[in-house]
């Protein structure tokens, strides 16, 4: 069973309709908001809690348990802080929520920095999305205009909406990477603790969240966390924006309940895999750091948190890479790591270092140029990036290199030896 | 990591024009007395775009002076961020080939080739007529919609070599083309039939208050209408 539209809660994702202050309202948004504030903070985070709802920009951490670590008396200000540096490649749903939608999330950071008692919001948005943060801003400008969010607005609680950006750098997507560029500086990941709720921008109290996390909270409220709760599966609760890039017939961005089957989806929305499911090599299943799936385990696979888990992979943020047979594995994953290398930050030694060093061992393996033994050493090095730096960019580096050799070993040995035997000729 | 290093050929001064120096004092407005540093993206951002989309090395020096901050902070903004161009680029388009895995498996290998034979061999490198300059950029966040390129503020999306030869060539004639997919899909939507978002009420406000049968303290009484203000206006 596919999702059905009335479940939907992002009913302007393509851009079909008006997404001004006028459509969104005649869509639901701003529908009963004064309501919800009127019951309290704790109450918003109790039916957040209730819901299920998973942090959607990759961790999947439980968001009203993350709203619940903010201080209820502080001296200083709270600050509700937005990620929409949606970097990670594969990943194109904030996009198309700011561009389309924007007063779902306008709405939602209303809510969500009243219930963690935040009278100041950030929407950091990557540099790239210039006409998007024009959209959004637009938004953001018809809500002040219209008294939704301000200094004394109709809902009863001071609220000012900022939106800032950056300016190409994927780290900025690490939170506190984004706190630093929000504050100024190269976007370099602090040391945790402190926590951002504790000690975050500007150091005060700061929660940061996903644009798809807040942008389903109106939602949420109006339908009631059970709703919610009851689509998906168990502890992977509520709809999801996929996003399907690759080797598909029509490549798209499309919401659905979490815990779909990875075929059903490919095949209802996206046309099928180009040349049948049969034709499929592997996916990348959360974004290019997720290791890769190969065909074979796809076939029952859902789409959820656990059970990309369980396969040693991540749903991330839900965006889907397909690779046909037609698809060079070894050379994909190569140009995965020539991403993480571009985009270290620089800070941590065995990310700076290893990150540019899988890139040159994969590039020469892509071509066969490499000693079988190597293969194990790329493993080994991967392995003592992955957990021994600041942030988690070593981990995304490490993982689709540790996915490739997981699953694809017999594919650059076979390169290897194909490699080795053309010279060997060309030697005699 | 990747190594940027300042153009050594620069202009002798900069400074923002009345119009943006009016936005930077707005920007700065948006951030805590003593923060104002926050601004330094969307300040050194507003100057490469009034220097024609590149970051001459004056205006480094202008922008942290506005902000307070030492030289040295606005280098290292400059640096670390890779939208900043240090160097000049094509005045009529600088193309962004986005070169990632999702573009790539998609043909970005063939775009950049598109690229080096209408503009010239390197990335960053002009073309001999001065309008035009490329680079392979990390992810644009484009993927449903892969390959694509971006173009100063805008993005071109589905594009085979041909279409970006198009493309190209409609800003060589100083008319560019319809941004977003050239293939005339809307957004990320799938080509062709809907799969999604076709039942008519989720827009014709029909469900507009239905949330409130799920509260008993709004049921039976006509006397809690929706507040004045949040009726849809216009």
């Amino acid at each position: 069973m596919l999702l059905e539209d009335k479940d939907r809660i992002f009913r302007n994702i393509y851009g079909l309709h008006d997404s001004g202050l006028k459509g969104a309202m005649s869509r639901g948004s701003w529908d009963g908001t004064k309501f919800f504030i009127d019951k309290g903070h704790d109450w918003i985070i109790s039916e957040v809690k209730t819901s299920g709802l998973r942090g959607r920009g990759g961790a999947g951490f439980p968001t009203g348990l993350k709203w619940s670590f903010m201080p209820k008396a502080d001296a200083r200000p709270s600050y509700l802080v937005i990620n929409a540096d949606e970097s990670e490649p594969g990943s194109c749903k904030d996009r198309e929520i700011m561009r389309n939608d924007p007063h779902l999330l306008i709405e939602g950071a209303l809510l969500a920095g009243f219930a963690m008692r935040a009278h100041t919001s950030y929407i950091y948005i990557r540099g790239e999305f210039i006409r998007e943060r024009e959209r959004l801003q637009r938004a953001i400008d018809e809500a002040y205009a219209a008294k939704l969010i301000g200094k004394n607005n109709i809902h009863g609680w001071d609220f000012d909406l900022y939106v800032s950006h950056g300016a190409g750098a994927y780290i900025c997507g690490e939170e506190t990477a984004l706190l630093e560029s929000l504050e100024g500086k190269k976007g370099q990941p602090r040391l945790k603790p402190p926590f951002p709720a504790n000690v975050g921008l500007y150091g005060a109290p700061t929660t940061i969240n996903n644009v798809e996390s807040i942008a389903v909270v109106g939602d949420i409220l109006r339908r009631g966390g059970h709703w919610f709760a009851a689509l998906g599966l168990p502890n992977n609760t509520g709809t999801k924006l996929f996003q399907i890039s690759g080797h598909v017939n029509r490549p798209c961005v499309v919401e659905e309940e979490m815990g779909i089957p990875v075929r059903q989806l490919i095949d209802e929305h996206c046309g099928g895999v180009r040349g049948g499911w049969s034709n499929l090599l592997a996916i990348i299943p959360g974004g290019s750091s997720m290791p890769l799936i190969p065909a074979d385990l796809c076939q029952d696979l859902t789409m959820d948190f656990d059970s990309l888990t369980k396969l040693k992979s991540g749903l991330g943020t839900a965006a889907i890479i397909v690779l046909d047979k037609s698809a060079d594995v070894v050379k994909a994953i190569a140009r995965i790591a020539y991403f993480y290398k571009h985009e270290s930050c620089g800070q941590c030694t065995p990310c700076r270092e290893g990150t540019g060093w899988m890139w040159r061992v994969l590039d020469r393996m892509s071509r066969g140029e490499a000693e079988k033994s190597e293969i194990d050493k790329l493993f080994d090095v991967s392995k003592q990036i992955e957990g021994h730096t600041i942030c988690a960019l070593g981990d995304a580096a490490a993982w689709p290199v540790q996915g490739l050799i997981r699953h694809f070993r017999p594919e650059i040995e076979a390169r290897i030896d194909a490699y080795q035997a053309a010279h060997r000729q060309a030697a005699e | 990591m990747a190594v940027r290093r300042l153009s050594s050929d620069q202009p002798r001064d900069f400074a923002f024009t009345p119009e943006n120096l009016a936005w930077a004092k707005e920007t700065i407005a948006k951030f805590p007395e003593g923060k104002q540093a926050s601004a330094i993206i969307p300040l050194l951002w507003r100057a490469q775009e009034q220097a024609g989309g590149w970051l001459p090395e004056p205006a480094l020096r202008h922008v942290a002076d506005m902000l307070g901050v030492a030289y040295i902070r606005a280098y290292e903004v400059a640096t670390f961020y890779t939208m900043f161009q240090l160097s000049p680029v094509g005045a009529k388009a600088h193309v962004q080939v986005c070169g990632t895995t999702p573009c790539m498996l998609r043909g970005a290998e063939e775009l950049i080739d598109v690229c080096k034979r209408r503009i010239a061999e390197h990335p960053h490198e002009l073309s001999e007529d001065g309008n035009f300059s490329w680079e392979e950029v990390e992810c644009l966040g484009c993927c449903a919609n892969a390959p694509v390129v971006q173009i100063w503020k805008d993005t071109y999306e589905d594009l085979t070599p041909e279409s970006l030869d198009k493309v190209l060539g409609a800003f060589a004639r100083g008319t560019p083309p319809k941004t977003g997919s050239q293939i005339g899909r809307k957004t990320s939507s799938p080509e062709g039939a809907p799969t999604a978002l076709t039942d008519p009420t989720l827009y014709d406000g029909s469900k507009l208050g239905a949330w409130r049968a799920r509260f008993p303290e709004l049921q039976g009484s006509d006397a809690t209408p929706a507040p004045a203000a949040e009726k849809p206006k216009g």
